[in-house]
């Protein structure tokens, strides 16, 4: 694939800032989110639990509640910042040309009404259409996600499916209205290797033939490499780390996308202690002063004791943040 | 490969535990129709489902055996019976010789603290409502192991260092604590009352990457340290491969491949070991184009005819509809249960 950067962007976020307040007071969960989106492409977004990669998805689509707030940025699509929008233009936009793929499908499914009532609501919120034509476009649509019997499911209830069959149900959903951009949350982590291989293989077509951009939210970078054209690396709260697959994988410019590289099992032989970071990701209300790796860093010095490095580029669309970023030569 | 013939004969491994055609069956619960039949006095009867089918296998002091398999295909029902938290349908567990379902007395002391499991959801399996040190000094209490305050203070101190948690955290509750903290608290428990075995039951399968890769440290770490021998269940096959020594493969029910780590990697026996083996998402696959297995496992309550993975297997011939293949042993230490090996 030729690199997305030269394509047109279709989502830019700009300064994305989103707060949870508590009773001592108002607590960053992403701090100010700077990312684009270009056309058809993938972009894998991972980072350990409570990075901030979930609330970034919703902080896109404005879908974030009390004790949220989302307190400063814009997000552009098609030339005009959702943030400015009214709530019923969002909501239309929502689930039409731009959809979100949750974690666990029970949050997005109904347990009370049928596949079929689910998957026809969803089409005639965003546009009519007679029954016959709707019934052909959701059976369709399922046949697409790799579900068999269609016609059948379409009069089951969601407990009446398995794990992995909710999940193609929730992705068929968020297929329907061929949306621009999907933002896919850890759609698979809940599944086990093989139906996750199997839903990774569908959505790598699903995605190629429909020429949605596609955001892939996940902790694996194994999952993501997969998937991705390019990868961003999240942690508490700050893109540390964005680049082509290839580039962030290969040659690591962060010191936390090293150590995730090397934590995984695979490089050393069997047996032997694995390389790991020490520590563990910082609670929201309890970001360390200047760089929050610091304290899990091994290259740490004064410098990132003191101040918070500021976003690099090599003015290609690769971004570190870093004080003392891994060179090349280090890296290879 | 070695020649065994001048090894000493103390260098093979003790069986510390065997399992021999163990089962468990579940009464399936009735559906609504069924249990309206049982009110007007017509019980159909509700069927079982087998989540353990006939498995034999032995583990040997000191060995890290890995059980890998998808989903409900019967893990923790395997390590729940040989740790005696549930009782087989069917078939023996033998710890150090005796049989654990007919033991007694001090036989029946060292089995409940000689064997200690470790669960996958380190939250849901301490209680929140005790401190860290109480968590710890519990089993000790119990089990009439330490009553002096001293002893068992230094004793939860001892366990706390060696999972890597520092004394203060004693006087803290689990929720204060990280995932990968409680993962240790757990472990810590389990060691305190110095067991020779440890089923580890998907035990890093809740925690991030960067704390997974501490964990299997720490287990590396106590291994060598206090000569361990583990079932290690997961469904990771990147962390099998690292951690166990030797790996039992479970499709519905059944162990259909085991063999030594090295050569279950290397060259898979079984199509659904081979199928597993492909699907390992890794960094080194990049933008991949691979054909993933069809299909589902099947519902224990329904099992396929003859070979279980037939529906699933590129593999499957009309014989494997028919015929459920026995497990033969296709090289020294490797099992194999498949049609395709029956010509050797
Ligand atoms: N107490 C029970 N009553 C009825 N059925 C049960 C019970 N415990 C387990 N089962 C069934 O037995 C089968 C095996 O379950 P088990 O929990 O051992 O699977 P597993 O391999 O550990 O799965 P996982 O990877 O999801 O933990 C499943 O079909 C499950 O639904
Ligand atoms: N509703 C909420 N109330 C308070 N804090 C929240 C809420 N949702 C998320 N957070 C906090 O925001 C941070 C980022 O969370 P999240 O985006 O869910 O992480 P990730 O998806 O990367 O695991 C975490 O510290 C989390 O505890
Ligand atoms: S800024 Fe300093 S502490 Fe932060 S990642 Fe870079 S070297 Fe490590
Ligand atoms: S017995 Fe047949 S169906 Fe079963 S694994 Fe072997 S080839 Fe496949
Ligand atoms: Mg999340
Ligand atoms: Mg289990």
């Amino acid at each position: 694939m030729t690199d997305p950067r030269t394509r047109k962007p279709v989502l830019e976020v700009e300064g994305l800032q989103t707060v949870f307040h508590d009773l001592e007071g108002a607590w960053p969960a992403i701090n100010a989110l700077d990312l684009t989106i270009y056309e058809g492409e993938v972009l894998g977004l991972v980072g350990e639990s409570g990075s901030g990669k979930s609330v970034a998805g919703f902080s896109i689509l404005g879908l974030i509640d009390t004790p949220g707030e989302i307190t400063a940025g814009r997000v552009l699509f098609q030339g005009k910042d959702l943030r400015e929008m009214d709530e019923e233009s969002l909501r239309k936009l929502r689930g039409a040309d731009l959809s979100m793929i949750f974690q666990d499908p029970l949050t997005t499914l109904n347990p009370v009404l049928t596949i079929g009532e689910q998957m026809g609501e969803a089409i005639t919120e965003h546009g009519q259409a007679d029954a016959e034509a709707l019934r052909r476009r959701c059976i369709d649509t399922l046949t697409k996600v790799g579900i068999t019997s269609p016609e059948e499911r379409l009069s089951q209830y969601p407990h009446e499916l398995s794990g992995g069959m909710r999940q193609r149900v929730v992705i068929a959903i968020a297929l329907l209205n061929s949306p621009k951009v999907i933002i896919a949350d850890e759609p698979t982590t809940a599944l086990d290797v093989t139906i996750q291989s199997q839903i990774i293989a569908e959505m790598q077509r699903l995605q190629h033939d429909s020429g949605a951009a596609l955001i892939w939210i996940s902790h694996d970078l194994g999952v993501v490499a997969e998937l991705a054209d390019r990868i961003a690396v999240m942690y508490a709260g700050d893109i540390v780390e964005i680049g082509t697959t290839d580039e962030v994988l290969d040659r690591p410019r962060h010191p936390y996308t090293r150590g995730l590289l090397d934590s995984v099992p695979g490089d050393v032989p069997p047996g032997e202690p694995l390389r790991q970071i020490e520590g563990s990701a910082p609670p929201l209300n309890a970001r360390p002063f200047g760089c929050p790796f610091h304290p899990r860093c091994a290259q740490a010095t004064d410098l990132c004791r003191s101040s918070d490095p500021a976003p690099q580029g090599d003015g290609a669309g690769r971004i570190w943040r870093c004080h003392h970023p891994i060179t090349a030569q280090e890296a290879a | 490969m070695l020649d065994t013939t001048t090894q000493a004969p103390d260098a093979v491994p003790e069986t510390v535990m065997e399992l021999r055609g163990l089962e468990r069956e579940f009464a399936r619960k009735p559906v609504l129709a069924e249990r309206l039949m049982k009110l007007v006095g017509k019980a159909p009867d509700t069927p079982s489902l087998k989540a353990v089918r006939s498995v034999d296998f032995a583990i040997r002091e000191g060995e890290v055996l890995g059980l890998v398999g998808e989903s409900g295909c019967g893990k923790s029902t395997l390590g729940r019976m040989i740790t005696g938290i549930i009782p087989p349908t069917g078939g023996a567990v033998t710890y150090q010789g005796a049989d654990i379902s007919a033991m007694k007395g001090q036989a029946l002391k060292d089995f409940t603290l000689g064997v200690q499991m470790i669960f996958q959801d380190p939250y849901a399996s301490l209680n929140p409502r005790q401190r860290v040190g109480e968590i710890l000094a519990e089993p000790l209490r119990v089990h009439g192991l330490a009553t002096d305050k001293a002893d068992i203070r230094r004793r939860v101190d001892a366990a706390l260092t060696e999972v890597g948690l520092d004394t203060s955290y004693r006087d803290r509750y689990p929720h204060q604590f990280s995932g990968g903290q409680r993962q240790r608290i757990g472990i810590a428990r389990a060691l305190i009352v110095e067991p020779s075995f440890l089923v580890c039951d998907e035990p890093i399968a809740a925690l991030d990457v960067s704390i997974q890769a501490q964990v299997i440290n720490l287990f590396l770490a106590l291994r060598a340290k206090r000569n361990l021998t583990y079932l290690f269940i997961s469904h990771d096959l990147s962390v099998v491969r690292h951690i166990a020594d030797r790996v039992a493969i479970m499709y519905l029910g059944k162990i259909v491949e085991m063999a030594p780590a090295q050569e279950i990697f290397a060259n898979p026996a079984h199509p659904y070991t081979r199928t597993l083996l492909e699907q390992i998402p890794s960094v080194k696959n990049r933008k991949r184009h691979f054909e993933a297995v069809k299909g589902e496992i099947p519902s224990p309550h329904k099992p396929p005819s003859g070979c279980a993975f037939h529906p699933r297997c590129p593999m499957a011939t009309a014989r494997c509809r028919a015929e459920a293949p026995v497990t033969r042993e296709i090289a020294p230490g490797r099992t194999v249960s498949c049609h395709l090996h029956d010509a050797n």
